[in-house]
């Protein structure tokens, strides 16, 4: 028995430790901050929707995140397409496989696969790497193949590696700085990463209120159902 | 109420309408002191009808098209009305299918309920888990994300394992060379016609067969030995309706709230219930790092990844998988105890049934884990003692010291 515990206790141990591979960045989002998620709208349709689609949604969904029919069309359409069209991009697959080796995913549900923690840390972490193509590398998405398409926000950072003996720390510096401080930067990769989030399941915020009364149904039905049991059982011994 | 009357005659000249709910419900004599784990049975019958009836809505909108399929479940997600509390009930359902009916399984273990008259019981409910593992296997296909694309081709590829037939037999299945359209169309046509029909039998079967020889209970002896001299009624069996109906109401109320807990707060479950990256669609050309099988086959899977290979053929891990599923056939025959529960067995059964739990459940983390050598060896051990379980189960059963029955059932 005792062996057995050990064992145990060995299993569960060594799979707390299997599981550290890249550190994320908790990424600070809010479903409930609504002008965050209109901010990170506006930085999807301006910077990500020129290369990745995200077939799976409508641009009128928006208006689940505050925004009307008519504000969603004079800010955010620019390929002319209508307010119940799905988000696609004008980049013909061809052409995306030519440029970037393979088309850039479709970011419906990104946030859904990734996680969110990845996607702030991604989008923070390209650094300049001259042996790239693109000139650009990424420390949780070594080798990718995207180009680091807001240095012009975030600035150029560049990946300073030290050792000390057997232990490697890497650390992101920033070479030249961009037009947004670091903390403006962070604060924007967060509205971002907040807006995919919404976009990975946009029900997500009403799936959780009509839990809250499902529950409370259930609970006032669970005091009905046993004291009809009890009743129904008195007579039993 | 005179004319209900009427109708009702009317009804029982042409149907036995009346005497099923007698034989069935009213009249059919339980035993009373049913606990906590005897909820289970009817708790899957009502998954049964959850997934049913989901599955009806789910199907008016997805399309088995290698090319839709993925987005026609978001679609679901988004733009059909409710559509995503549709699929979150099914995906929960799913998951919670498995969840009740390894308590059902595991009540029929400790207290005995396969022993003899059950043993028809007992098979027609292994059948039904087969069943629903089929049924399960290919509804994961369905949603086309990668883990379900990369999870067909692995666990249709075993079947290559087979000598002579195996590879003809594995295109046969997949219908292609590799999982495509043409697989998903029949995994689409299986899951929602051909296996929930078998699956809906074997249940009627299941609960016919039980029926027919009376509930087992926690103490494991018989009511039908003592009854009421006068009625014929079992002195410890009460109607199952009203009493268990009532009863049942409030397991079935608090299941609800487990299960709206998880739909609504957690639907993915940390990635247990929905994958995560089964969110990308299914890519033939770009393998997933790590394909895990659904947590519900992860001891089933653990063994099959730490079984050896002979001579490069995975076929001992796909035996040895197949036997860990199919000796719960034979525990009938196994059983040599000379009493049914837990409660009147001797202290070497407890320890093997506690070891069998404690290695069941290892093994089902092991194989949600990346495999590593430490792994490996702790799943063959937890493999060794499942198995050792059933195959010196004639054996421990019957050295064991047990305690004597109770003439009647206790609380």
């Amino acid at each position: 028995m005792k062996k057995l515990l050990f064992l145990i206790c060995l299993l569960t141990s060594t799979m707390a430790f299997a599981s550290s591979a890249v550190h994320l960045d908790k990424a600070p989002t809010n479903l409930g901050d609504k002008q965050s998620l209109q901010r990170g709208a506006k930085y999807f349709v301006n910077y990500c929707l020129s290369c990745h689609g995200a077939q799976a949604m409508r641009y009128n969904r928006l208006q689940d995140i505050g925004l009307t029919e008519q504000q969603i069309k004079d800010n955010l359409i620019f390929t002319g397409v209508k307010v119940g069209d799905i988000m696609t991009n004008s980049m013909s697959k061809k052409d995306a496989k030519a440029w970037f080796g393979a088309p850039p995913p479709d970011l419906s549900v990104i946030a859904r696969f990734r996680g969110v923690d990845w996607l702030y840390t991604y989008l923070r972490g390209f650094y300049r790497d001259d042996a790239r193509p693109t000139g650009w590398n990424n420390t949780v998405f070594q080798k990718v193949g995207m180009p680091h398409v807001l240095y012009e926000l975030q600035g150029e950072q560049v990946l300073h590696v030290e050792r000390h003996g057997e232990h490697e720390t890497q650390k992101l510096v920033l070479a030249k700085p961009g037009k947004m401080t670091p903390v403006e930067y962070n604060s924007m990769v967060a509205d971002l990463v907040n807006y995919l989030d919404f976009m990975g399941e946009p029900a997500k915020t009403t799936r959780h209120k009509l839990g809250f009364a499902v529950l409370l149904f259930l609970g006032i039905f669970f005091v009905v159902a046993y004291y009809l049991k009890k009743e129904y059982w008195k007579d039993i011994h | 109420m005179n004319s209900l009357t009427r109708l009702l005659g009317w009804v029982d000249e042409r149907f036995p309408l009346t005497s099923t709910w007698k034989e069935h419900l009213s009249e059919y004599y339980a035993p009373k002191n049913f606990n906590f784990w005897y909820f289970f049975g009817s708790l899957a019958l009502l998954v049964l009808v959850i997934q049913i009836v989901s599955g009806i809505f789910l199907v008016m909108n997805y399309k088995p098209d290698a090319g839709l399929a993925f987005y026609s479940v978001e679609y679901i997600m988004r733009d059909v009305e409710w559509g995503w509390l549709i699929r979150y009930i099914h995906s929960t359902g799913a998951s919670m299918f498995f969840v009740v009916v390894y308590l059902h399984m595991f009540r029929g273990l400790i207290y005995g309920s396969y022993r003899k008259p059950r043993e028809l019981v007992w098979i027609f409910g292994m059948l039904i888990y087969l069943a629903l593992m089929a049924e399960s296997f290919m509804g994961y296909l369905l949603p086309w994300g990668q883990l379900s694309y990369w999870g067909a081709q692995v666990i249709v590829n075993l079947f290559s394992a087979i000598p002579l037939v195996g590879p003809d037999l594995s295109l046969w299945i997949r219908g292609d060379y590799v999982i495509s359209d043409a697989t998903l169309n029949r995994f689409f046509a299986f899951h929602v016609i051909a296996v929930p029909l078998v699956l809906i039998g074997l249940v009627v079967a299941h609960i016919i067969a039980l029926h027919e020889v009376g509930s087992n209970n926690p103490d494991g002896i018989e009511i039908k030995k003592r009854k009421d001299p006068k009625t014929g009624i079992p002195l410890d069996g009460i109607p199952f309706h009203p009493y268990y109906t009532v009863k049942d109401i409030v397991g079935v109320v608090v299941f609800l709230m487990v299960f709206s807990a998880i739909l609504f707060f957690a639907p993915d479950m940390g990635g247990y219930f929905l994958e995560d990256s089964n969110f990308v669609p299914a890519d033939t050309m770009k393998t997933p790092e790590h394909i895990g099988a659904l947590w519900y086959f992860n001891p089933f899977y653990a063994i099959l990844r730490a079984t050896p290979p002979l001579f490069g053929s995975p076929l001992p891990g796909v035996i040895a998988m197949g036997v860990a599923v199919m000796i719960f056939f034979f525990l009938p025959w196994l059983d040599r105890g000379p009493v049914r529960s837990i409660r009147y067995r001797g202290p070497i059964y407890k320890v093997a049934v506690g070891l069998f739990v404690i290695s069941f459940i290892s093994l089902g983390i092991l194989g949600a884990q990346v495999p590593n050598p430490l792994y490996t060896v702790l799943a063959q051990i937890f493999a060794v003692i499942y198995f050792a379980f059933f195959f010196l189960m004639p054996w421990y059963t019957k050295i064991d010291k047990c305690k004597p029955e109770p003439e009647r059932v206790t609380g």
